[in-house]
């Protein structure tokens, strides 16, 4: 069975809100219909995001480190949002787990956002139903595209590429090999809610430098104590010659 | 959980009309074993009638609560899944057995089919009333299961929301029959006073033991647990929204500790304490005493539903701490 995730290394991430915007645009003029966008460029904005980005600051300052942390609908593996819908509209989807919404389905009635635990789940203040991450599903598979664009737009606008896009039930599979190899984990496990979408942790990038790393110790000039000739005053043979 | 006033108005109005119809209909059978006398002229069709109304606006306050009410009809696809669809098939079985009683009895068209024990006749309205009765309490688990339900609500998530639901429908259903009976003169009023005493008591019992189990409680989750980073002091600078969001609008409250509190006090006072005190001096003549007694216990149970949803810490809070 197929699994399609995101991994996101909050390592490399910047906080640059890319990823954000760029959905935004794929989505808001793609099959999904628009996203409202209230007041964009006064005071309060506000409106339909799949995708976010917050900060976070660890530590008390002046030890602290600032954590970006973007987060979307986590297509769980056994997702509480979806046996909670009356209707039908949310479902997951058997051959690659993502988790959709119908549209045309669904009645607004908010009760799976109730059921996420994560708040991934927004109610869209004009259509006036219930919309959330679709993994871009509308990209994956569409033979038009080259087949490098067949991914989530946010992973390929990541400047930095903290987004990995790929099948966690494949252990070939480039998210899979990410999740193993820098301990991959996932958020809240203790709901139970199994989420497809992995985080890779933040470490340490300091390095410690020696003197002795900005000049060798064993420079050769050094250790003859013999330097460059200096520029000598004297009339040399290129003055004297003339021909 | 922000309150949701639809789903409060919802919630307490099928609340009454199911406890007022299971009032009148258990009270028909005492009737009928003999063990109660029958009442001088038998109003329990427009008592019935009365349960149908309230159960009818609920359905309508319901309705606002949803984004595509010309829907609705598909909420009742996932019944083998979700206990919101349940409700939503069994709110209207419950409506329309109780409207066929209230036809039933209203017409001429209601007969004995048999006879039970040889002197307890069963008329056709008492089956489809049994048949109201079964849908009624299927009702009482599908409304309150649909917040029990959710695990990670931790304050909901336990049998006594389903008892809480049960105890204070039947409670305010009852309070409102003891006021029907003493306007109707009816001589079954002691047995609704009674058991609108000894619920409304059981409910008081019930919610308070909630109440403290409710303040003991810790959720698993953390900040730290919520984006998996594992240290003691994480502080939210910005949200990813400068407006606000779904997130912080549906479910954010901004009521201060004092307003909550005094919602709690409030609707133990109004909703139990001052009804138990009215229905006990009150007696078959004291029509404005039990109606004072039900309409403050309405309010009460407003306010009791208000702060339930107060009560929920939903855990999807901890990333919308900060706006900036
Ligand atoms: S993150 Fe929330 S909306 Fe997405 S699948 Fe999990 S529970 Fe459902
Ligand atoms: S808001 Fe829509 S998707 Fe969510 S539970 Fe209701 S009908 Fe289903």
């Amino acid at each position: 069975m197929t699994q399609l995730a995101l991994v996101i290394d909050l390592n490399t991430c910047v906080g640059c809100h890319a990823c954000v915007t760029s959905c935004k645009e794929w989505n808001t003029s793609g099959q999904a219909g628009p996203m409202v966008d209230k007041n964009p460029y006064a005071a309060e904005p506000t409106g339909t995001f799949f995708n976010r980005v917050q900060s976070f600051e660890v530590g008390t300052f002046p030890n602290t480190q600032t954590v970006h942390f973007p987060k979307s609908c986590l297509h769980c593996e056994d997702p509480p949002c979806v046996p909670v819908c009356p209707t039908g509209a949310s479902y997951k989807r058997p051959e690659d787990g993502i988790v959709l919404v119908d549209y045309d389905k669904c009645i607004g009635c908010e009760y799976c956002s109730w059921a996420c635990p994560y708040g991934a789940r927004e109610i869209d203040e004009q259509q006036k139903v219930m919309k959330k991450c679709t993994l871009c599903v509308d990209r994956l598979y569409d033979e038009s595209l080259p087949e490098a664009e067949r991914k989530p737009v946010c992973v390929l606008s990541c400047p930095t590429s903290a987004r990995i896009y790929g099948d966690i039930h494949d252990p070939e599979s480039e998210a899979s090999k990410a999740i193993s190899d820098a301990g991959g984990y996932q958020l809240m496990p203790e709901w139970g809610t199994a989420p497809a979408n992995h985080y890779l942790p933040r470490r340490k990038v300091s390095i410690a430098i020696h003197e002795e790393d900005l000049q060798r110790v064993d420079n050769p000039l050094r250790k003859e104590d013999r330097g460059p000739r200096k520029p000598t005053t004297r009339t040399t043979l290129d003055d004297s010659t003339s021909w | 959980m922000k309150p949701a006033i639809s789903v409060i108005l919802l919630t307490t109005l099928i609340g009454t009309g199911q406890g007022l119809f299971l009032a009148f209909y258990s009270a028909e059978w005492f009737v009928l074993l003999g063990i109660l006398r029958p009442p001088l002229n038998d109003y329990s069709g427009h008592a019935a009638a009365l349960s149908v109304l309230l159960l009818a606006l609920g359905l309508v306050a319901s309705f606002f609560h949803l984004g595509h009410p010309e829907r609705a009809w598909r909420a009742a696809a996932m019944w083998r899944s979700s206990w919101l669809s349940r409700e939503v098939i069994a709110l209207p079985a419950a409506m329309l057995l109780i409207l066929g009683y209230v036809l039933l009895k209203l017409s001429a068209m209601d007969s004995i089919v048999l006879v039970l024990g040889e002197s307890i006749p069963i008329s056709i309205s008492t089956v489809v009333g049994f048949g109201a009765v079964l849908a009624i309490c299927a009702l009482f688990v599908c409304t309150a299961m649909i917040y029990a339900c959710l695990k990670f609500l931790r304050q909901w998530h336990s049998p006594l929301t389903v008892l809480n639901f049960l105890l204070m429908g039947c409670a305010s259903g009852f309070t409102l029959a003891s006021a029907l009976a003493s306007y109707s003169q009816d001589g079954r009023f002691a047995y609704f006073v009674g058991m609108a005493i000894f619920l409304t008591l059981a409910a008081l019992i019930f919610r308070f033991a909630t109440l403290l189990r409710n303040k003991g409680l810790r959720s698993p989750s953390s900040l730290q647990s919520a984006i998996g980073v594992h240290h003691p002091t994480i502080r939210q600078i910005a949200q990813g929204a400068m407006g606000g969001s779904f997130n912080t609008r549906a479910f954010i409250h901004s009521y201060g500790a004092s307003v909550v509190r005094l919602a709690r006090r409030g609707f133990l006072v109004l909703g139990f304490v001052i009804p138990l005190l009215l229905l006990q001096i009150s007696d078959e003549s004291s029509t404005l005493i039990c109606s004072l007694a039900f309409a403050l216990q309405y309010l009460g149970l407003l306010a009791e539903r208000w702060y339930f949803f107060i009560e929920a810490e939903h855990p999807q809070n901890l990333y919308y701490q900060m706006i900036s």
